[in-house]
């Protein structure tokens, strides 16, 4: 556009803002789309991690052992979760995903060490044996929802939200709804599928104790429970969790990925990854089972070694991933460009999980597609990416010399802006300022 | 057969005795309106609970029978697969929700949402169900012999609803249909089953008009170009 300097664009009405209006006129219909906010929001990289100085040693960082194990559930469960690493693969259906991806996400979380997730589909058989530690979710329309299989699993993660859309139920169009994906949730083939938004048997967190008994007696105490909740009042609903009886609070910022969201939920319902993981330790930490007998397990917009240090800083236990894992394993590859660019987009834009034609046959229920994804190199790519979250987090963790990823706290970290420092509640950088504390 | 004294047992000690057994006949006494009573049974065993009973109870039943001479709370037989649970009084809201299978007969009323998003189950009410009875309802049998309070199968997929009484209202996309021939027969034997006393005939059936299935998605531009036009 240089050449045309007089060209002025629009803040309040840039192309994308006035693209959307023409879509909407042109169809009558919400967008519906996959992947996380796109918009600028504060994210972990407002944070600066504070080395170690004259007043802390650092640790060596290729010698000296940082430990990075998580354990869920020990003082509830017969089979606690054991996690190598700090990172869980978070919960995204087959039928959301092609079997293929499921495969590859378990291949990987196998070889890294740590667990992979069901969806709101059911859990297939080659989930199950595809990964080693298998958290099964349950979820408000309980498609697919079977006893047998809630004894398969190695965790139960009750799901009241998830970062993309708290207060919004799941989405599967029907173009991804085949023979099998219809089955496993007992719907009509090529329906769209709304799934409820509530759960149909309790109503608040008084049930939800009761319903966790229930979950822990047919399941024989065996095996932990998560209750995973998007960022909206993390404060109230990690406490409200802690006394439901979970095990393990999931906080899921506004930055999480989804497969298939109206794009008006995805961009401006809830609060940002930033903001909700120190609401959460609070809660917590006033009902005296931080870093203790309820973990904290942070997800929305992780991307690097980085984030997942900073999050532990802030207090998580342990972070989860969802698009970062669908990228490791081929997500909008440049190798596909020419595909990208006949559904209209370009690699590193398309966010259409819900379309079914995913040219990295990863979200998508298409058999021709879906076999362009070889789930040994998926799992491969994957677990190497995972090995590199955990590589970057000691990292940092030794740099402020720390023998466990753990031992990671609010004091190692400083803010780059007002409204970082404000959410974190750390001090901007360079002052000793927390806006609203000090 | 083999009594269990809520007074005296844990639910712990209750329900791994359950889950223990293969076959056999249990007594509960005492349930003094616990949760969970009898939770995720997976074995051909007769069980009587004898007294009221909390959220959730039979919740995940498979295979066995569960009797309960009282009342239930929240969530009666919810998720059941197979098996038959039934009540002889009333079960306040969400019995039988999301349950993919086997019979639960429910003698006296049902509160709000019986049977929402069932996946397969036959339910029978001897008396009336709450409001938003039905509530997306995906496959299997309501039968209600009394009356249905509002917003009935709202949303509703592919179960199909019958009520003897009266219905306050239709949910969201529920329409009154035809009874045919298979219906009836569908209504006899579970009134059969169930032990109540009803004259197929007397019912009507409800069921999806299937207008929510999909988006309506208007394509302007399409139509233009089709139409050779400008768009
Ligand atoms: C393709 C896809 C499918 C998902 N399906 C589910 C689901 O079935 N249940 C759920 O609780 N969350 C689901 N999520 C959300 C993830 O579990 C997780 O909260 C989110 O992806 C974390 O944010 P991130 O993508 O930025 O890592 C899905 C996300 C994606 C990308």
């Amino acid at each position: 556009m240089t050449e045309r300097w007089n060209l002025r664009e629009s803040y309040t009405y840039d192309r994308n803002v006035i693209a959307e209006i023409q879509r909407a006129a042109n169809t009558g219909i919400y967008r519906i789309r996959g992947w996380g906010a796109k918009r600028e929001l504060p994210t972990l990289d407002d944070l600066v991690v504070l080395g170690a100085s004259m007043s802390r040693y650092p640790l060596e960082g290729y010698r000296e052992a940082c430990g990075t194990d998580v354990v869920i559930g020990a003082e509830t469960s017969e089979r606690p979760v054991q996690l190598d690493i700090p990172v869980t693969i978070a919960g995204m259906s087959f039928g959301s995903l092609s079997a293929q991806a499921k495969e590859s996400l378990g291949r990987g979380a196998n070889a890294a060490g740590t667990s992979t997730t069901t969806g709101d589909g059911g859990m297939t058989p080659e989930e199950r044996g595809h990964s080693k530690t298998l958290v099964y979710q349950y979820l408000p329309s309980r498609y697919g929802m079977n006893p047998n299989d809630l004894r398969k699993a190695d965790a139960i993660e009750v799901v009241v939200g998830q970062g993309a859309k708290p207060g919004g139920g799941g989405m599967l169009m029907g173009q991804k709804i085949n023979q099998r994906v219809a089955e496993m949730r007992t719907l009509p083939e090529g329906i769209d599928q709304r799934s409820a938004c509530r759960h149909p048997d309790w109503t608040g967190p008084d049930d939800l104790e009761i319903k966790i008994i229930e979950l822990r007696e047919i399941t024989d105490h065996q095996v932990p429970v998560y209750v995973k909740v998007g960022a909206a009042r993390p404060y109230y609903d990690t406490a409200l969790a802690v006394k439901a009886g979970a095990d393990a609070v999931v906080v899921d910022g506004m930055q999480g990925g989804t497969a298939a969201t109206q794009d008006v939920f995805i961009e401006h319902v809830g609060i940002p990854t930033i903001a909700a993981i120190p609401e959460s330790v609070r809660a917590l930490q006033e009902l005296g089972v931080h870093r203790g007998s309820v973990k904290l397990i942070a997800a929305g917009g992780m991307r690097s070694g980085a984030d997942v240090a900073k999050s532990l800083a802030l207090g998580a236990d342990a972070v989860s991933i969802g698009t970062a894992a669908l990228i490791a394993i081929g997500d909008n590859d440049p190798a596909y460009e020419d595909d990208y660019r006949a559904l209209g987009s370009s690699a590193g834009y398309w966010d259409d999980f819900q379309a079914g034609n995913d040219p990295a046959g990863i979200t998508t229920q298409d058999p021709e597609l879906a076999s362009r994804l070889d789930p040994e190199i998926g799992g491969r790519r994957l677990a190497n990416y995972l090995r590199v979250l955990t590589q970057e987090t000691q990292i940092i963790a030794r740099a402020c010399g720390k023998s466990h990823v753990h031992n990671l706290e609010p004091e190692d970290l400083a803010a780059l802006t007002v409204e970082a420092a404000a959410m974190a509640k750390v001090p901007l950088a360079g002052t000793t300022w927390i806006p609203g504390v000090s | 057969m083999t009594t269990f004294d809520l007074a005296s047992t844990t639910l712990r000690e209750l329900n791994s005795a359950l889950h223990a057994a293969s076959d056999g006949t249990f007594t509960i006494v005492n349930p003094q309106g616990a949760h969970a009573v009898a939770a995720g049974i997976d074995s051909p065993i007769d069980v009587t609970v004898r007294g009221s009973v909390g959220y959730y109870c039979a919740g995940m039943h498979q295979q066995g029978t569960v009797r309960i001479e009282g009342n239930a709370s929240t969530g009666l037989a919810e998720n059941m697969m197979s098996g038959r649970v039934h009540i002889t009084g009333n079960a306040t809201m969400s019995a039988g929700a999301t349950a993919h299978g086997g019979l639960l007969v429910i003698e006296g009323n049902a509160g709000s949402r019986c049977g929402i998003s069932m996946k397969g189950v036959d339910i029978v009410v001897g008396g009336n169900v709450g409001h938003m009875s039905g509530f997306m309802a995906q496959a299997g049998n309501l039968v209600v012999l009394g009356d249905a309070a509002g917003d009935l199968g709202d949303s509703i997929y592919e179960a199909e609803i019958f009520v003897r009484g009266s219905v306050e209202s239709l949910g969201a996309d529920c329409i009154e249909k035809d009874v045919e021939a298979e219906h009836l027969a569908t209504l006899e034997r579970l009134i059969g089953e169930s032990g109540l006393d009803a004259d197929p005939a007397e019912f009507r059936r409800y069921g999806s008009a299937r207008t929510l299935y999909n988006f309506a998605v208007d394509d302007i531009d399409a139509e233009l170009a089709a139409a050779g036009g400008a768009s």
